[in-house]
Formats: structure tokens, C-alpha cells, sequence
């Protein structure tokens, strides 16, 4: 749900804005006070400046890393290994109905 | 309304649920219809410290659908979090390809004209929500269950360039690409149990021009036909809001088949808002060239190359071979059929499989595996045709019967005494009879001119087929009864 604030997209902005924060804090459904906000705006930017240290690298023909391990392929067969008891799963649930988890609702009815 | 000097420019979106034994990175049961949160387990209901593996098999599926196609494989494919609040993932993430899928680059021929296909990527299907109150609309429930069963089910959801111009088009897009699915034996590729389900980016601009109009995604078709509806609709509602001056906005919007039309959603996240970034718990794929080759030999043949040999061994039409083709096991049942063929054509056998068949499977929703009609009792039933034993229309009579039940033709043909006399001293005899019976009516045809000849020769073969009781064989009876009359004449 976009609610008017720009995206973080391209090269990194510096330093953050409030509203940057606001934006991400609202994606992430955090509730911030206006103080948190005003703390990870200055920590957030340290953290983008860290970041723009490593973009400010001549960094061309160094394909970006997803992954730091010298890892590939992890596979394993198309076997069916046992399940859980659905008793034992829906015990850990705030509130179950009809052998389903039940949730609260998800959209508002405005 | 007319569209008139605009121009539709189409991409489809398929999400095809593959079908594998257990779901994309865990080993529950990859099965629908089971009861509520039964095939689950710590990694698809996202408890703390499980890890996702990949399924070799989904891999071996998407290789074999990138020979099948032309993509290119890129060396390495990673995985990503689409990160996104709605209680149908419990993670709060799906696990999906982004920036670096495992396909891409691809092409379909579609009635000659070729579809590009952007890519093809890897993901999680998501958990199953039934919304409660409200008539079961997540806008006014008052709450809702959610079942994970489907969460981690592997999908592959396969993006079209926008290639396509008709909503004509994108059926018969789909519907080919559907073919070569079921052909690999990857999917089910049942839109209307939703092991494949398609959305559509349409937009619209005047004829000539390059640029492209401002794209609306639909979703909720549930079947080929209502993919075509809501596609049509679309065009139709963007090309009249074009031409009364309004804008049209970039937005989702979901196709209703009660009502026939499509209806906006609220905004959706942008992309960048779905915060994607690399999965940790899953390292890159880079498919071997061992995997590579495997999959490439494991290729079956394709539907296009079916239908045209079908067309080329059995002298069938282009549209006969398709539909023996498209349906579900009908091209198999057919080939056996012939396979078992004593006396009559191939053609026949696809004839009677593309029309009385087909009409019986559509009438009835059933499958061609499960009716009690064997692909050698085809052979028989086209067998007696051949040989004179039944006409064509006592034919449609007893295949109807073996259709429903578990008989054979002969049987039928046995039980209902429906063999044609064909013995034609038999026949004769009959002619002789009944000329010598009606030599009134023999006199009237001697005397008589064109139209009264016409007249009594019809009153004769009438009275003759009366006493064969219908069993007569027409052709021969005709023959027979001409011979015979034109003694008289002589």
C-alpha cells in the first residue's frame, strides 16, 4: 500500500529523511514514537553512510555477491518426509478454528 | 462499443503449480485436498531455526521446460524475499526468484506467430484463506482461517513479453503453452482447480503507434474462457475511457464472472516496496551441464509436432488434430485405438474420437481414461462399420451404449439385433418377393412417367426394408432393387 512517500530505489540517498523512515517503519508495521523516528533517522543514516563508502569503490566487473559461501546446488530428493501433528501446530496458535489458524481481520472495512 | 483505430498490447502472467511429490523446500506432501494444516512442518509454517532445501525435481522441471522452449539458462539463478504483510505466508515473506531467475529468454509458436516469453522463475505458493462474515468477501469479514497446505508448493510463474494483440490470442497462448506443460508432465495445468492460474497486463494505444498505453493488470480468470471475457471487457473499457478524454490508471483489477466485467483494487505495493533482497538460507542454483543435457533428453514430443503428424499419418484437419491433441488423453486413446484397428481408417477412429466422444466427455464433464469404452473397442465398433455389418448411424447408436456401459460393440450390435442383412441372395430374394406381392404398383412403375416411377420406387424399397425389419443393407437393397426394376423394364 503506497501511502505518497518516495520508494528507496537507485544510488543511496544521503542522508535519510523522516519521511524515508516513516515509510519503511510502515511497511514493517512498526509504531514508532516520534523520538524512535528521530533516533533511527540519524542511525539509519550512519548505517547508509557505511554503505555509501562501499558504493563510493570503483566497483565495475565485480558481479554483486547474493551469497558469501562457496556453496551451490544444495538439493535434496523429491521425497515426502513426515509431517507435523496438526494438534501440536495449532496448539501454538492464538486462536484456531475448524482445524485452520484463525486471524483477525485483514483488510480494515473502510 | 467498437475499439476501432486502437490496438490491444497484451503480456500474460502464468503461475503453474508443478507437479512434484513433496513442495518447493521441505518435504510435505505436494497433494491437494487434504484436510486443513496437515501436510505442514516447521520450514513452511516459517518456525525459528528451520531452512529451506531446494527440490531437485523442481529444477529438473524447469530445465526440461527450458529445452522444450528455447530459454537460456543463465549460469546461476538466485532466490529472493518478497516481503509483504498478509496472513497467508506465515513467514511474512514468500520465497521467490527476482533479479536472477533460473529461466529466460524463451518463445512459443502460437498459430504461427511467435510469443516471446521474458522469463520463468521459481516460487512459494501461499496458504489457502477463507474469509468469515461478510458473504466470504475480505473486504467486510469479520475475520479469517487460513490453511497451509498449499504454503511451499512450487511454482513456476511464466512471464510473456507483451507479444500478444488479442484476447483470441492469449487463449490460444495459454492454451499451448498449457499443451506443452502436460506434454513435459511438469503441471496438471488445471485452470479451473487453479494448478494454473493467469493474469493479463493489458493496455491499449491508437493504431501506428510504438508506444505503449498505460498497463492494467487483471486477475481471477479461472478458465480459458473467462481469461478471453475479461480481456475483451478490458480493452473495451480502457478504448471508451481513451475516447471520453479520461486517463487511464495503472492499477490491479479483478475480473468478475457473475457480473462480466472488472473491477479496480486498492493500490498495490510497488515493486520496490515488496523490499526484495537475496535469501540467505538458500545458495545460488548453477545447473550442470549433466542437468542440462538430462533435461534436455527428457523432452517428449510437443503438441505442435503431434498435431502435425497426426494431420500427416491420419489425413485428419488441422482443428481434428488439435482437439485430439488438447484433450487430455484423447490423441492416446486414439493411437491405440488404430493400433488395434482390423478393418476401417485412422480417420475413422479420429472421427468418431473428435465427435461422438468428444460430445459424450463435454455433455458429461468426464475424463477419456474412465470411460468404459476401450481403445480396442473403438477399433471394433469402426471395424463393423467397414465391413457393412452396421451402418454409420447404427454405429452412433452403439457406441452411445458402450460409452455408458461396460459392452462391447459386437455385443450391442448382437443384443439389439441390429446386424444389417448384407447376404445379397438374401436381399434378393426379399426384392423378389416383394415385387411379386406388389404387381400393382410394379405395373404403375412400368406405365408411369418420371415422377410416378420416383414414387412407386420409394414404395417399393419402402415395403422392401419393412420386411428385412430396417436390417437391410441400404446400398445393396438400392442396388438390388434397381437391377431388378429395370428387368421389368426391359
Amino acid at each position: 500500500m503506497t501511502d505518497g512517500t518516495t520508494p528507496i530505489t537507485g544510488p543511496i540517498r544521503h542522508p535519510i529523511s523522516r519521511a524515508d523512515v516513516e515509510h519503511v517503519a510502515r511497511l514493517a508495521r512498526l509504531a514508532l514514537t516520534d523520538a524512535e523516528v528521530e533516533r533511527l533517522t540519524a542511525d539509519l543514516a550512519a548505517v547508509l553512510a557505511h554503505a555509501a563508502d562501499v558504493a563510493a569503490l570503483d566497483l565495475d566487473g565485480v558481479p554483486p555477491t547474493a551469497h558469501p559461501l562457496p556453496l551451490r546446488n544444495v538439493l535434496r530428493d523429491d521425497e515426502v518426509r513426515p509431517t507435523l501433528d496438526r494438534a501440536e501446530v495449532l496448539a501454538a496458535a492464538p486462536v484456531a478454528e475448524d482445524g485452520r489458524f484463525r486471524v483477525p481481520r485483514i483488510l480494515d472495512p473502510s | 462499443m467498437t475499439t476501432t483505430g486502437y490496438e490491444a498490447v497484451i503480456g500474460l502472467e502464468a503461475h503453474v503449480e508443478l507437479a512434484t511429490a513433496t513442495k518447493l523446500f521441505c518435504g510435505c506432501p505436494n497433494e491437494f485436498g487434504a484436510a486443513p494444516n496437515t501436510h505442514v512442518c516447521p520450514v513452511c509454517l516459517g518456525l525459528p531455526g528451520s531452512l529451506p532445501v531446494l527440490n531437485r525435481t523442481v529444477v529438473e522441471y524447469a530445465l526440461r521446460f527450458a529445452a522444450a522452449l528455447g530459454f537460456r539458462v543463465p549460469d546461476e539463478s538466485i532466490f529472493a524475499r518478497k516481503n509483504y504483510f498478509y496472513p497467508d505466508m506465515p513467514k511474512d515473506y514468500q520465497i521467490s526468484q527476482y533479479e536472477e531467475p533460473i529461466l529466460v529468454d524463451g518463445a512459443i509458436d502460437v498459430d504461427g506467430v511467435r510469443i516471446g516469453i521474458e522469463r520463468a522463475h521459481l516460487e512459494e505458493d501461499t496458504g489457502k484463506t477463507t474469509h468469515m462474515g461478510g458473504g466470504g468477501r475480505i473486504h467486510e469479514a469479520d475475520y479469517s482461517l487460513v490453511d497451509y497446505n498449499r504454503a511451499g508448493v512450487p511454482l513456476m510463474e511464466i512471464v510473456s513479453r507483451p507479444d500478444i494483440r488479442t484476447a483470441e490470442q492469449a487463449r490460444a497462448y495459454v492454451s499451448e503453452l498449457r499443451g506443452v506443460l502436460k506434454a513435459l508432465g511438469v503441471s496438471d495445468v488445471k485452470m479451473e482447480e487453479g494448478s494454473m492460474r493467469v493474469d493479463a497486463n493489458v493496455s491499449v494505444r491508437p493504431v501506428g503507434t510504438e508506444a505503449f498505453g498505460t498497463k492494467v493488470e487483471i486477475k481471477n480468470m479461472n478458465s480459458l474462457r473467462s481469461l478471453g471475457r475479461a480481456i475483451d471487457f478490458e480493452i473495451e473499457r480502457q478504448v471508451a475511457a481513451l475516447e471520453a478524454g479520461e486517463r487511464i490508471v495503472q492499477e490491479t483489477r479483478h475480473w468478475d464472472e457473475a457480473d462480466g466485467r472488472t473491477h479496480g483494487m486498492r493500490t498495490k505495493e510497488g515493486s520496490s516496496d515488496y523490499r526484495y533482497f537475496p535469501e540467505p538460507d538458500l545458495v545460488p542454483v548453477a545447473p550442470s551441464d549433466a542437468m542440462r543435457a538430462a533435461a534436455a533428453a527428457s523432452v517428449p514430443e510437443l503438441p505442435a509436432a503431434r498435431r502435425a503428424r497426426l494431420a500427416a499419418d491420419w489425413g485428419v484437419s488441422d482443428a481434428d488434430a488439435r482437439v485430439l491433441v488438447d484433450v487430455d488423453g484423447l490423441a492416446d486413446f486414439a493411437a491405440a485405438a488404430v493400433a488395434t484397428l482390423a478393418g476401417g481408417t485412422a480417420r475413422d477412429v479420429a472421427n468418431w474420437c473428435t465427435g461422438d466422444v468428444m460430445a459424450y466427455l463435454n455433455e458429461t464433464g468426464l475424463s477419456v481414461e474412465v470411460l468404459p469404452l476401450a481403445p480396442d473397442g473403438l477399433a471394433e465398433l469402426v471395424g463393423l462399420v467397414a465391413a457393412g455389418t452396421i451402418s454409420r448411424n447404427q454405429a452412433k447408436d452403439v457406441l452411445a451404449e458402450c460409452l455408458r456401459t461396460p459392452k462391447r460393440p459386437a455385443q450391442v450390435v448382437q443384443e439389439r439385433g441390429l446386424e444389417q442383412v448384407s447376404d445379397a441372395g438374401a436381399l434378393a430374394a426379399v426384392v423378389d418377393e416383394v415385387l411379386a406381392a406388389n404387381a400393382d404398383a410394379v405395373a404403375e412403375y412400368r406405365s408411369g412417367d418420371d415422377k410416378a416411377r420416383k414414387k412407386k420406387r420409394g414404395f417399393l424399397m419402402g415395403e422392401c426394408m419393412k420386411a428385412l425389419q430396417g436390417q437391410g443393407n441400404p446400398q445393396l437393397l438400392n442396388a438390388l432393387l434397381d437391377e431388378r426394376l429395370a428387368e421389368r423394364l426391359a
